[in-house]
């Protein structure tokens, strides 16, 4: 438990200038990193080193820190935020490699996120699907009393389980159809379970859907890679239920 | 002759609001359409904002410098949301949410605005249940409620241990609805560098796109900054790296006068500090001390072997242990209030009892509440955090105790606003943490969210039309103005200036020198001395910092050691205003405490008779002091008391 010293580590790590460029690996030599410091401060100092030594530093995406905003995106040793579980690459921490390990970081690949520099890659495709759908269609104000509609606890806690998402996109990076169904899922999922979003159910997965088709994002086949590495435990049964939703839309037209 | 006009509505506490909606001025929807607002920043405050005002018919432009709206920090709240509902029948009401927002402020903040924020709160409710946020609820179907410090009631609504994150969604979703409408234009990963004054009058930004470098011109009849707080002025806070307070400096630098830049507040419960490479410090939700209780060693050799790692905490035996806010605060207990929480924890570890190998933490124990209410109920509560904690220290929490330590959260302090929520700077508006107005000299637990919302929903909408509804015969601003052109010039010149100094240090570097004096000088204890020591220091690292800072990449591509330099080149300024400010208020309240006035159990000591005054600063150009306002605080409701949690 203690905080011990990896003496010496290797980032091969995906470098590219622009979305224009062509990228490729470099590889670069870290010292004296504790074992308790997150990955991304040993970014930071990987970075301040590469500064002082007059080399460009690693663009990356972050922000809280706390493994809510899903602004981190790092692929690392093969996996969306690395070998932990159930965790985003902030709250990845050094303790969980060895000493002399050479880590592989790239960015989230997959068509509908390009990439912008080295490890940043725009997601707004993301915010477009939402935009297509994913709210429930009322004006400030005018709405009744919070408690005016009971909601079964059981209801609302599987809605707060599917709104637990973070959309940080590893579900799209784990899949190998870089499909975006259970980032979908989770969303139709959340208000579909409320009387409150009820209302626009079908229209809803509909237009998300065919939105989310129409930005690049591939098909569900269901190998359950988006689910293993979800960093907040989203599970396919969103699929299933968007899924339902659809049909039932789709049967109703 | 002043240049602070609050515009306080005369009349009764209680019927403030409700007359002054009925007198302002409304905006047809005809003109709505012809009339252009900004909203920067896109947390509770900036979205509820833009999506408010886009439904209402302006037309919006939203930015943010993340690369989604639903990232801004505002998600990164964990305990709740305080609302006067009375669903809990613990005769709780509008009347007694102002009241301890204000006790718990230590008399710093404007009546008027607290009661209207306790006024509205109830909406806030209303409208993110009908927006689909998920709260947590009884097995009745009815919305559940927790306590917060500083509290004898429970109004605190929740959705686990993410309820910053589900409100910032459900105002999110109803900006997305806005922008698949048109009526909001969302500009993404754009940073404001300036707000550009045409004839006095806020009509738009300067913005530095940050995937392109591009400096780009932005018109409006209005400005709204909804930018947060500058708390990261300390280099280690609770803020998310990109936090900053460089917006609300632009307006400062622009004559929006700031206001109470000292009050900041130090959280209690954060994962303590390891070693030297920290870059970042994590929250443990306040809600945690509902079912935790606090502790350090009573015996000092104990405090010393657990420094040592040669005993655990359970190897300690209840009868020495010290829970030291039950001993000291009997009627609150754990539950007081952030600044006297903190404030207790640090006496003890400057005292020799901090648990940890550096001395400094203590810990909350979840033993007896797991021991009382078993530990499936505790997961259901804070199964997220306990997680969240266990993945960072590799400690279980259901097995230890957790330790924490206090650490900087949140900004009291900023931009002045009058009761509009307009700053000193016409058709210029700041929102949320942004501003100075409700929080007075401390901030209760789960009332940033009530703020960030009711500024955005139901404040903000209803009293911009009182300046718009003059603004109806005022075209479409023009960008390029000379104005602009100015203000353009000014902020690439900075930013040219900042690239090539071409030092040999990284922004970083400064940053952590910055914050050391900061944390050292104007943290948790103050004096004049150690004050005047902050300003002299900050002024030669900032003199450093524009020799030698070192700043790679291009101009024109992503570059965030540039972004980083232009807010940290702010915060040597801000953070020098906070210790003139601090030098100005030789009194104790709140998060701000001074060691001169102290009472003899070591409790901070307000001073009515001298500083019953909201401290307002006024620019006065680059090299010279600022000038110093005062807004009187006037209390007709509420009687002032040296506040008491015992």
């Amino acid at each position: 438990m203690a905080d011990k010293i990896l003496k010496q580590l290797k980032i091969k790590v995906w470098r590219q200038k622009n979305a224009k460029s062509k990228g490729r690996f470099e590889t670069y030599t870290i010292e004296n990193i504790s074992t308790g410091s997150s990955f991304l401060e040993m970014m930071d100092i990987l970075n301040n080193d590469l500064i002082e030594k007059g080399i460009d530093p690693i663009a990356f995406d972050h922000d809280c820190r706390e493994g809510i905003c899903g602004t981190c995106s790092l692929y690392i040793n093969g996996r969306p935020h690395g070998p932990d579980t159930e965790v985003t690459t902030c709250q990845l921490h050094m303790r969980k490699f060895k000493d002399g390990e050479t880590i592989t970081i790239e960015p989230w690949r997959a068509r509908a996120f390009p990439v912008i520099k080295d490890l940043v890659v725009d997601r707004s495709a993301f915010d477009k699907i939402l935009q297509a759908g994913g709210f429930v269609s009322v004006n400030t104000g005018g709405v009744p009393d919070a408690n005016a509609i009971p909601v079964a606890r059981e209801d609302a806690e599987e809605s707060m389980d599917a709104a637990a998402c973070i959309g940080c996109g590893a579900c799209v990076a784990a899949c190998k159809n870089s499909s975006a169904m259970l980032f979908v899922s989770a969303k139709v999922s959340h208000l579909a379970k409320l009387p409150q979003g009820k209302v626009e159910a079908k229209t809803r997965a509909m237009s998300m859907v065919a939105k989310m088709d129409e930005l690049g994002f591939g098909g569900c086949t269901n190998t359950r890679a988006c689910e293993a590495e979800c960093p907040k435990s989203i599970s396919i049964m969103n699929i299933a239920r968007l899924n339902r939703e659809y049909l039932k839309a789709r049967l109703s037209r | 002759m002043s240049i602070l006009d609050s515009k306080i509505p005369q009349g009764p506490l209680a019927e403030k609001w409700t007359k002054h909606k009925a007198t302002i001025k409304v905006v047809s929807p005809a003109n709505k359409r012809k009339l252009e607002i900004i909203v920067v920043g896109t947390g509770l405050g900036g979205a509820s904002a833009a999506a408010s005002l886009a439904e209402l018919g302006y037309k919006v432009k939203a930015f943010c410098y993340q690369d989604s709206p639903r990232r801004a920090h505002s998600i990164a709240a964990q305990g709740g949301i305080n609302a006067a509902k009375n669903y809990q029948n613990d005769n709780d009401s509008v009347f007694r949410l102002f009241y301890d927002t204000i006790k718990g402020g230590d008399y710093r903040a404007r009546e008027a605005n607290v009661y209207r924020l306790a006024e509205v709160s109830p909406n806030i409710i209303d409208q993110c249940v009908a927006q689909g946020v998920p709260f947590g609820r009884e097995y009745g179907g009815l919305l559940d409620n927790r306590s917060f410090g500083g509290v004898l009631v429970s109004r605190t609504f929740y959705a686990r241990g993410q309820t910053g994150q589900q409100l910032l969604i459900g105002a999110y979703q109803a900006l997305n609805r806005q922008i698949a409408k048109g009526a909001v234009e969302m500009y993404n990963r754009h940073e404001m560098l300036d707000v550009v004054k045409i004839d006095g009058k806020a009509r738009g930004i300067i913005a530095r796109d940050l995937v392109t470098g591009k400096i780009k011109r932005f018109g409006a009849h209005a400005v709204v900054v909804a930018t947060g707080g500058y708390g990261n002025v300390f280099f280690l806070s609770t803020n998310a790296m990109g936090s900053n307070g460089s917006a609300a400096w632009q307006c400062y630098k622009k004559g929006a006068v700031m206001a109470n830049p000292c009050f900041v507040q130090i959280h209690p419960t954060c994962i303590p500090v390891h070693g030297d490479q920290q870059s970042k410090l994590t929250l443990m939700s306040e809600s945690l001390r509902n079912d935790g209780r606090v502790w350090v060693p009573k015996k000092k050799e104990d405090a010393v072997k657990l420094q040592k790692g040669e005993i655990g905490p359970n190897d300690i035996a209840d009868e020495d242990r010290d829970f030291y806010l039950e001993r000291r605060y009997p009627s609150y207990g754990n539950l007081v209030p952030r600044d006297v929480a903190s404030r207790a924890a640090k006496e003890r570890c400057d005292a020799g009892f901090g648990v940890n190998a550096e001395g400094k933490a203590v810990f909350l124990d979840f033993k007896y509440s797991i021991e009382r209410l078993g530990k499936d109920v505790i997961t259901a509560r804070y199964g997220n955090l306990f997680q969240m904690y266990e993945k960072i220290t590799d400690t279980d929490p259901y097995k230890e105790p957790m330790m924490i330590y206090p650490a900087i959260h949140y900004s009291m302090g900023g931009t002045w606003v009058d009761y509009n929520l307009m700053t000193t700077v016409p058709g210029l508006y700041s929102i949320g943490e942004a501003n100075f107005s409700d929080h007075g000299a401390n901030r209760l637990g789960a009332s940033a969210l009530m703020q960030g919302l009711a500024d955005g929903y139901f404040v903000l909408p209803y009293t911009i039309g009182d300046y718009l509804a003059d603004e109806i015969m005022t075209p479409k601003t023009d960008v390029n103005a000379k104005e602009f052109a100015e203000a353009e010039k000014a902020v690439t010149d900075r930013i040219e200036k900042l690239f090539n100094i071409k030092g040999s240090k990284p922004v970083d570097y400064f940053h952590k020198k910055l914050g050391h004096i900061m944390w050292e000088y104007v943290g948790m204890a103050r004096n004049a001395e150690g004050l005047k020591t902050a300003i002299k220091e900050i002024q030669e690292v900032r003199a450093e910092f524009w020799k030698d800072v070192k700043i790679p990449g291009e101009l024109d591509n992503l570059n965030p050691e540039l972004e980083k330099a232009g807010r940290v080149a702010d915060f040597f300024d801000i953070g020098e205003l906070m210790a003139r400010d601090a030098l100005d208020r030789n009194e104790s309240c709140g998060g701000h405490f001074r060691l001169e006035s102290a009472t003899e159990e070591g409790e901070a000591k307000r001073n009515d008779e001298q500083f019953t005054y909201v401290s307002c600063w006024e620019y006065k150009g680059e090299g010279n002091e600022p000038v110093l306002h005062k807004e009187d605080l006037v209390f007709e409701n509420v009687k002032l008391t040296q506040r008491s949690y015992k």
